[in-house]
C-alpha cells in the first residue's frame, strides 16, 4: 500500500481539494505570496492570514530524478520510477510524477495537471503539456 | 589552534556506543595534545543521527568525567562539527573557555540508518525518500543547467577512491577507474553507488585552545585556524529559488575574508562529499571555477595528489568513512602537520568544508601552518 500523508487540519484542505479535482494552494491575503506545502504562516511576510486557491494546472519541470533501486516497500514493483519537481504556474512547487518516457524529461519542460486516484489516495501529478504520454 | 585530534577505527563496530566512541576519540585527541582531561573546559558534541537523547552533551560530558564551563549538543546535519569548532574558537577568544574538545561519534552502519532513509513530509506517495534521491535531484539540474556529465562527476569519486587505497585508516581501500564508475549498480538517477558515500560507524574529536595555551601546556604539533564561516540555505530542495548555488558561498566568503586569502591561495582541500555532485559545487561556490565549471574543473585528475588541487587526500566520505565531517578536519590538520598518507608536499594552507541536509547548512575551515 503507497504510504499515506497525515492529514493535519492545516493539510485536510489540499487532501480534500485533491479528492475534489482541484490542486490547492496557499495564497497570503497581506502581501500575496503563493506556497506550498501547507505552512501556518506566510514564509515571506508571516502573517497568519491565508486562504486557498485554485492552481490553473500548469507548471514546469525543475527537475527529477529516477529510482533504480526502492527504499520502501510501496514502489519495489513500481521502479523504475521517476520523482519531480514541479513549479505552478502560480510559484508554488510541488514533489510530484510525470507520466511520460524518461528520455522525454528535460528541465523547464511544461506540463499539466493530472489528478490521479491510486490506491486510494488523490494525488496531484503531470502529464507533458505537449501531450506525449507514455500511456 | 587544533592542538590534538583522535578518532576510533572507521567501518562496522558493533557493539560501541555513540558514547563509548566519543569517549575513545577524546582520549587520543587529549593524548595527541598531550593535555590532561582536568584542562577541559568546554565540550561541544554532534548530536548521534542513530539515536539521539535529550542532553546527550551531558552524556558524553558524564562519560568523561569532565565539567564543562560552556558547551551541549549542535545540530546542523554534517555542518556542524566545522560550526561546533567554530563557536568553540569564539568562546576561547572571548574568555568564556580555555581548552575546548569537539567530538563526534556514530553508528547508523550498525545502528539505524532511518535517518537517511526517510520520506521527505507528506510527499512519501510519490515514493520521494532519502537522503541519496535529494542530492540526485540538484546533479539533475547541475547537468541540464551547464552541461555536467556523469563521467565529470566521477573524477571525484575515482580521486577519493585513489586517495583511500592508500590510507591504512580508511574503510574502503578499493581504487576505482571512470568506467568501474559508471557501471557501478544504478541507485536514484543520475546518481549510481559510487556516487554516494559509505555508512559507517565511528568516532572523531578535537582538542582546540589559544595559541598562548597551546604553548603553556606544550602541545608538540598544534596547527593554527586561519579562518571560518557558516551560511545556511534553509529551503527543503523542492522549495529552494535555485537548486545549483548554495549558502557554502556565505561560508565561504566568512572563512576566507578572516584568514585574508582566497581560493588561489589554497594548496590543498578537504571538501565534504557526501555525494559527487557535493565536491563539484562546492568548488563553484568557493571560488575555485566559475558557477557551472566544475565539471571542467575536476577532469583530467586535477583532484588527486598531483593535480591542480588534491582534494580528500584521506578519501573523504567515499573511500576513508561516511562520518559527517569531522575526518575532513582531522586529514587537515595532518596536511598542515605534514603527516598525511597522502601528504601534498609543501602544502601551507588548507581549506575544509563540512555541509548539512540535502545542502542545507553549509561550514568552512581555513587550515594553515606555524
Amino acid at each position: 500500500m503507497l504510504p499515506r500523508p497525515e492529514v493535519t487540519p492545516l493539510t485536510e484542505p489540499y487532501w480534500s481539494g485533491l479528492a475534489a479535482g482541484e490542486l490547492r494552494f496557499q495564497h497570503c491575503r497581506d502581501c500575496g505570496n503563493a506556497w506550498l506545502p501547507a505552512r501556518d504562516e506566510c514564509p515571506r511576510c508571516l502573517s497568519r492570514s491565508h486562504d486557498w486557491q485554485v492552481a490553473s494546472g500548469g507548471g514546469r519541470i525543475i527537475s527529477w530524478v529516477v529510482y533504480r533501486q526502492a527504499v520502501h516497500e510501496a514502489f519495489v514493483e513500481r521502479i523504475p520510477y521517476n520523482v519531480a519537481i514541479v513549479e505552478l504556474d502560480e510559484g508554488p512547487r510541488l514533489i510530484t510524477n510525470v507520466d511520460a518516457r524518461e528520455e522525454e524529461l528535460a528541465i523547464e519542460l511544461p506540463v499539466r495537471l493530472r489528478i490521479d486516484e491510486d490506491d486510494g489516495l488523490h494525488l496531484p501529478r503531470f502529464t507533458l503539456a505537449g501531450g506525449r504520454w507514455s500511456r | 589552534m587544533i592542538a590534538g585530534v583522535g578518532h576510533t577505527a572507521y567501518g562496522k563496530l558493533p557493539g560501541r556506543s555513540p558514547t563509548s566512541m566519543n569517549v575513545e576519540a577524546v582520549r587520543k585527541a587529549l593524548a595527541d595534545a598531550r593535555v590532561e582531561k582536568d584542562a577541559v573546559d568546554a565540550l561541544f558534541v554532534k548530536y548521534p543521527t542513530s539515536g539521539h537523547v535529550p542532553m546527550y552533551g551531558q552524556v558524553v560530558a558524564e562519560a568523561l568525567g569532565v565539567q564543562p564551563r560552556i558547551g551541549g549538543v549542535w545540530d546542523q546535519g554534517g555542518a556542524t562539527n566545522i560550526s561546533m569548532l567554530s563557536f568553540a574558537a569564539m568562546a576561547i577568544s572571548h574568555g568564556q573557555c580555555e581548552v575546548a574538545v569537539v567530538t563526534t561519534a556514530d553508528n547508523p552502519r550498525t545502528g539505524t540508518r532511518q535517518a537517511y532513509e526517510r520520506a521527505w513530509g507528506d510527499d512519501a506517495p510519490f515514493g520521494w525518500f532519502g537522503t541519496p534521491a535529494g542530492y540526485a535531484m540538484i546533479a539533475r539540474r547541475h547537468m541540464e543547467e551547464f552541461g555536467t556529465t556523469h563521467e565529470q562527476l566521477g573524477e571525484i569519486a575515482v580521486a577519493a577512491r585513489r586517495h583511500g587505497a592508500t590510507n591504512p585508516d580508511a574503510q574502503l581501500r578499493a581504487p576505482i577507474t571512470l568506467e568501474d564508475f559508471t557501471q557501478s549498480r544504478p541507485v536514484v538517477d543520475p546518481f549510481c553507488r559510487d556516487d554516494c558515500c559509505l555508512i559507517s560507524d565511528g568516532a572523531a574529536a578535537i582538542v582546540v585552545m589559544s595559541r598562548e595555551r597551546a604553548r603553556q601546556l606544550g602541545a608538540p604539533a598544534p596547527v593554527p585556524v586561519l579562518g571560518f564561516g557558516q551560511g545556511q540555505t534553509s529551503w527543503e530542495v523542492a522549495q529552494r529559488p535555485t537548486l545549483t548555488e548554495t549558502a557554502a558561498a556565505v561560508s565561504a566568503h566568512t572563512a576566507f575574508a578572516m584568514a585574508g586569502i582566497g581560493p588561489e591561495q589554497v594548496d590543498v582541500a578537504q571538501l565534504y562529499d557526501c555525494f559527487t555532485i557535493t565536491v563539484l559545487m562546492t568548488l563553484e561556490d568557493y571560488g575555485f571555477c566559475r558557477k557551472g565549471q566544475g565539471g571542467p574543473f575536476v577532469a583530467d585528475g586535477a583532484l588527486q595528489l598531483g593535480g591542480a588541487l588534491p582534494t580528500n587526500t584521506s578519501g573523504g566520505l567515499l573511500s576513508e568513512t561516511g562520518m559527517p565531517g569531522m575526518q575532513l578536519v582531522l586529514e587537515g590538520v595532518r596536511q598542515m602537520r605534514g603527516t598525511s598518507a597522502n601528504q601534498v608536499p609543501g602544502a601551507q594552507t588548507c581549506v575544509v568544508s563540512n555541509q548539512g541536509g540535502i545542502m542545507h547548512t553549509h561550514s568552512t575551515l581555513v587550515l594553515g601552518q606555524e
